[in-house]
């Protein structure tokens, strides 16, 4: 298993470079004015489904880092904080799903569509709240209005990107099992 | 390529101190900053960042566009915490001095304004700082003063890998990008929330399927030459520390000490001038 560490580590790197990327420049915009859809849930989603909690963790936290540290409005560790929690709880999805071996049916969208809503609920739903109240004094309902539009959001975006994204890469994977030993 | 840490490379105390260095003072500071709600130690801060970027040779005119962000940001929070919430301050200090009414439940304390008062010092105690470290510390070295402070080094490296690959999976994604537009994918207004969705996600699949083949390779590449057989490594980028850098973290120690200090004597996290 000593190749799957180093491959981890890449894996987290390069998600890291993506999440940076499509957050910050990728800029898709939602109906709402001056709102931007935050489509890198989806990658996060993904990348956590294909290589695990460690990986989604560390991969929500640095990208998420990097992307206010670019920003320079310095860090606002309770959402960084959300969103490797979602990372993590997402990657929990990993042990049920097989996406590298080419299997993504529609039992696995289902499971990955509960999976995500209930990461989203509990990371912007419950740890971001609680903690820009803890850290940063704030009235509970302005910071659970925030976190449930966010939230919300998180959850549209992530069903339609990461499903897709999950659906494409497995078809793109030859399938366990799909070459046989000539007799 | 666009500076994206907006890094300004210029001889200065604050340059010469190592990266690890000042990623701990940046920690202890935030937390310092994070932890105290006493006005006092909260107006303390900005000063003394001030004080730290006239050492550092930053000028106004760098941080300006960023410094304007943080303002928004700031006068947009406020004003969010004042409409869901106009008593916040009144149940914080736990007495009642009204000011004047706006109508209907929105009537000014002065409990309120000196909540937002506090609020705002602490942006501008907790954000310079980190637009300093930004603005002075090496993108390159940043990887070496995380395993530094004691992060596992194979958490520094992805951190370095990312750093690294950032620009190319930039260029990439406009490359692609461009493509699928000359193909007649839209992501603009005028297209619905799902099609604009649909699109990104045209986008997304190739620069996923590509970054899947790079990890691979890289990967590759680097249990070739043997990555992770030892338990240590050392970085090119790292560097000695000198009696500055102790100093330097001793003074921020200080700071997140007098934090905990205050909010001992406070009784809680926040300075109560209304309760005398």
């Amino acid at each position: 298993m000593k190749n799957n560490s180093v491959k981890t580590i890449v894996a987290i790197g390069i998600g890291a470079a993506l999440f940076f990327v499509l957050g910050r420049f990728v800029a898709i915009p939602s109906p709402v004015p001056n709102t931007n859809i935050s489509i890198q849930y989806g990658l996060l989603a993904f990348m956590a489904a294909m290589f695990g909690p460690a990986a989604g963790a560390l991969i929500g936290l640095i990208g998420h880092a990097l992307i206010d540290f670019s920003y320079g409005w310095g860090i606002w560790w309770s959402w960084v904080i959300a969103s490797a929690v979602f990372g993590l709880l997402i990657g929990l999805v990993s042990k049920r799903l097989s996406i590298a071996d080419g299997v993504f049916g529609k039992k696995d969208i289902v499971t990955f569509n509960i999976f995500q809503l209930v990461a989203h609920a509990i990371a912007w739903g419950v740890i971001a709240p609680v903690l820009d109240i803890v850290m940063y004094a704030e009235p509970a309902n302005k910071v659970f209005m925030q976190g449930l539009v966010g939230g919300l959001s998180n959850i549209v975006t992530t069903a339609i990107v990461g499903t897709l994204l999950c659906v494409a890469y497995a078809s793109a994977r030859p399938k366990k099992g799909s070459l046989k030993q000539e007799k | 390529m666009r500076n994206l840490f907006n890094y300004i490379d210029r001889p200065s105390p604050i340059h010469r101190l190592t990266g690890a260095t000042k990623l701990v003072c940046l920690l202890l500071w935030s937390f310092a900053a994070m932890l105290t709600y006493d006005t006092r130690l909260l107006a303390l801060l900005p000063l003394l960042s001030m004080g730290l970027f006239m050492l550092s040779r930053i000028r106004l005119r760098d941080v300006r566009f960023m410094l304007g962000f943080t303002a928004v940001f700031m006068v947009l929070n406020n004003l969010l915490v004042f409409l869901f919430s106009p008593q916040h301050g009144v149940t914080l200090f736990g007495t009642r001095h009204e000011l004047f009414s706006l109508g209907g439940r929105y009537v000014v304390t002065a409990e309120q304004l000196f909540y937002h008062l506090n609020l705002v010092l602490k942006y501008l105690a907790s954000i310079p700082i980190v637009l300093l470290f930004v603005c002075t510390t090496n993108p390159s070295e940043f990887a070496a003063s995380l395993n530094r402070v004691g992060v596992k080094y194979s958490v520094a490296y992805s951190v370095a890998l990312a750093l690294r690959y950032i620009p190319d999976i930039q260029r990439e994604y406009h490359d692609i990008s461009q493509a699928q537009q000359a193909r007649g994918i839209e992501m603009t207004r005028r297209q619905s929330l799902f099609k604009r969705l649909r699109s990104a996600a045209a986008i997304l699949i190739p620069l996923i399927l590509s970054s899947m083949d790079r990890i691979e390779t890289i990967s590759n590449a680097m249990s070739l030459r043997g990555f992770g057989k030892n338990k240590k490594r050392t970085w090119y980028m790292g560097r000695r520390f000198t009696g500055w850098d102790f100093a330097a973290m001793a003074l921020c120690l200080a700071l997140l000490l007098a934090a905990l200090a205050l909010n001992r004597i406070n009784g809680g996290r926040f300075w109560n001038p209304f309760a005398a």
